[in-house]
């Protein structure tokens, strides 16, 4: 067989098989927006949740929404950032409303 | 039919140099899984972090004492159902309690004992004294289930019994993992909370739109207090993995500079092998234009492969085996971590950069050197 072909035809099966994990992608989102999401929502609403329960070393990587930007740094004068998810999440911006 | 050709001719080429070419490959498509995986691992987190706390507290009130995050008075609640706008003010009282028998933190969250049933969780939530629901890894970690006593430590150094009474499922571990939840007294009586103090304050706004002019009052009216917005929470986690994030920074950009070295070798080095080929096909009768077209064949079935592999391999890895390389680089030092379950979000655009930055590059780096040894005289070109 002409190499060409199994080069294309491979392309192909690679191709048809990317596009059947995204349309397979597709309706595991709607599963997940018209089962899970509804009682996910309702977990956060009645728990009052603000955060993803992702990095549990240190508070402000436990609810980055809630803590200081600069709470790594405030356990001591000249304190270094020590926790590895410290590392991982981006700076957060400074929030509070100012008057 | 000339360029398929020219195809067959290339693909010949490439099996010539089979190990070498295969190496290559595999090297290329790793790049390409990294970069991927992180891409489609930081977008279907950012996403789904935005789907699910859209249904989180309107407003939080936090009061800041000396720089730090303080308990705030009760007092503050008839204060700031005052403010026009607001429809409800509720104390939040949670806190957190490092569990020494298995070096894991937990969340301890106090609620109010009449509550709905949640579908997310095996059991009920407490509704009495000495109960509690817990998050699946504290489940794991304490190996208790259902119906089992979780003993804590409270803060005046004396062991509280707490029943089991549901376990939150592990669809909802991306929430719920950490989390010890009580009925209210009973967390106040945990942590010795004074009897005016809550954690925090949730206010509820009646109108999305007046969420800031809320927020600035309230931060007029009890100046020691901080307000956070939903939409801080939300812009939080968009921001959490953007590329400033050690994620993109270290990881990524590792990979993304392997990838830089891998074209710039294959741009600045064409073997002498290679340039001989260049020549005796030029005495042939080759045009330029062919050994470059044979060139970018050559280019294109290496990254288009490498492309293609890449992507399949990263979407497996993260959303079929719950991104099992990447998770350990998140996990830090947390010893309570989720099983990532993602849904897949993706977002088209992403691996549409992935494919221009490095497909076109690696084509390039592979028809201009070659482009080089082609204008050159077929005879210098053979003798190398």
């Amino acid at each position: 067989m002409n190499k060409h072909k199994v080069f294309i035809g491979l392309t192909l099966v690679q191709t048809i098989l990317l596009m059947t994990l995204f349309l397979q992608g597709v309706a595991r989102i709607k599963t997940f927006s018209e089962g899970q999401q509804p009682a996910l929502e309702v977990t956060v609403a009645t728990l009052q949740l603000t955060d993803l329960a992702l990095w549990t070393e240190a508070r402000y990587t436990r609810h980055p929404s809630q803590a200081d930007h600069f709470t790594p740094f405030q356990d001591l004068p000249s304190a270094l950032e020590h926790f590895p998810a410290g590392s991982i999440l981006a700076p957060v911006k400074g929030k509070g409303v100012q008057p | 039919m000339r360029h398929l050709k020219i195809l067959e001719f290339a693909l010949s080429s490439l099996l010539r140099r089979r190990y070498k070419n295969l190496s290559l490959l595999a090297v290329y498509t790793f790049t390409i899984a990294i970069l991927a995986s992180i891409l489609l691992l930081t977008h279907a987190l950012k996403t789904e972090a935005s789907r699910l706390l859209d249904g989180g507290p309107e407003l939080v009130v936090q009061r800041l004492s000396a720089g730090r995050h303080d308990l705030i008075s009760t007092e503050a609640i008839a204060q700031i159902r005052k403010i026009p706008g607001v429809t409800e003010v509720k104390p939040r009282y949670w806190g957190y309690y490092y569990d020494a028998l298995v070096e894991a933190n937990y969340t301890l969250q106090g609620i109010e004992s009449v509550h709905q049933e949640l579908t997310m969780v095996d059991g009920r939530l407490p509704a009495g004294n000495n109960e509690c629901a817990i998050g699946q890894g504290v489940a794991n970690v304490r190996k208790v289930g259902s119906g089992d006593d979780l003993i804590l430590v409270d803060s005046t150094n004396t062991g509280t019994v707490l029943t089991v009474v549901g376990v939150f499922r592990s669809e909802s571990e991306l929430l719920t993992n950490d989390l010890v939840v009580l009925e209210r007294e009973d967390l106040i009586r945990f942590f010795t909370f004074p009897p005016d103090r809550a954690t925090d304050l949730a206010v509820k706004v009646a109108n999305p739109a007046e969420i800031n002019t809320v927020a600035a009052k309230i931060k007029r009216i009890i100046p020691d207090s901080r307000p956070i917005t939903r939409n801080e929470i939300l812009q939080t986690y968009a921001g959490v993995f953007n590329w400033r994030s050690g994620m993109m920074l270290t990881v990524f950009s590792a990979a993304l500079i392997a990838f830089c070295i891998l074209a710039w070798d294959k741009a600045t080095g064409i073997s002498a092998e290679e340039k001989r080929e260049i020549g005796i096909l030029k005495a042939l009768g080759w045009e330029t234009s062919d050994i470059l077209e044979l060139k970018f064949w050559e280019g294109l079935v290496i990254s288009l492969t490498a492309l293609l592999l890449g992507i399949l391999t990263a979407y497996v890895h993260v959303f079929y085996w719950d991104a099992t390389v990447l998770a350990p680089v998140l996990k830090g030092w947390s010893v309570l971590f989720p099983d990532f379950r993602l849904t897949p979000f993706i977002d088209f655009y992403q691996l549409l950069t992935i494919g221009f930055l490095t497909v076109v590059p690696y084509i390039a780096s592979t028809i201009i050197p070659a482009w080089n040894a082609a204008i050159t005289d077929p005879e210098s070109a053979m003798r190398g």
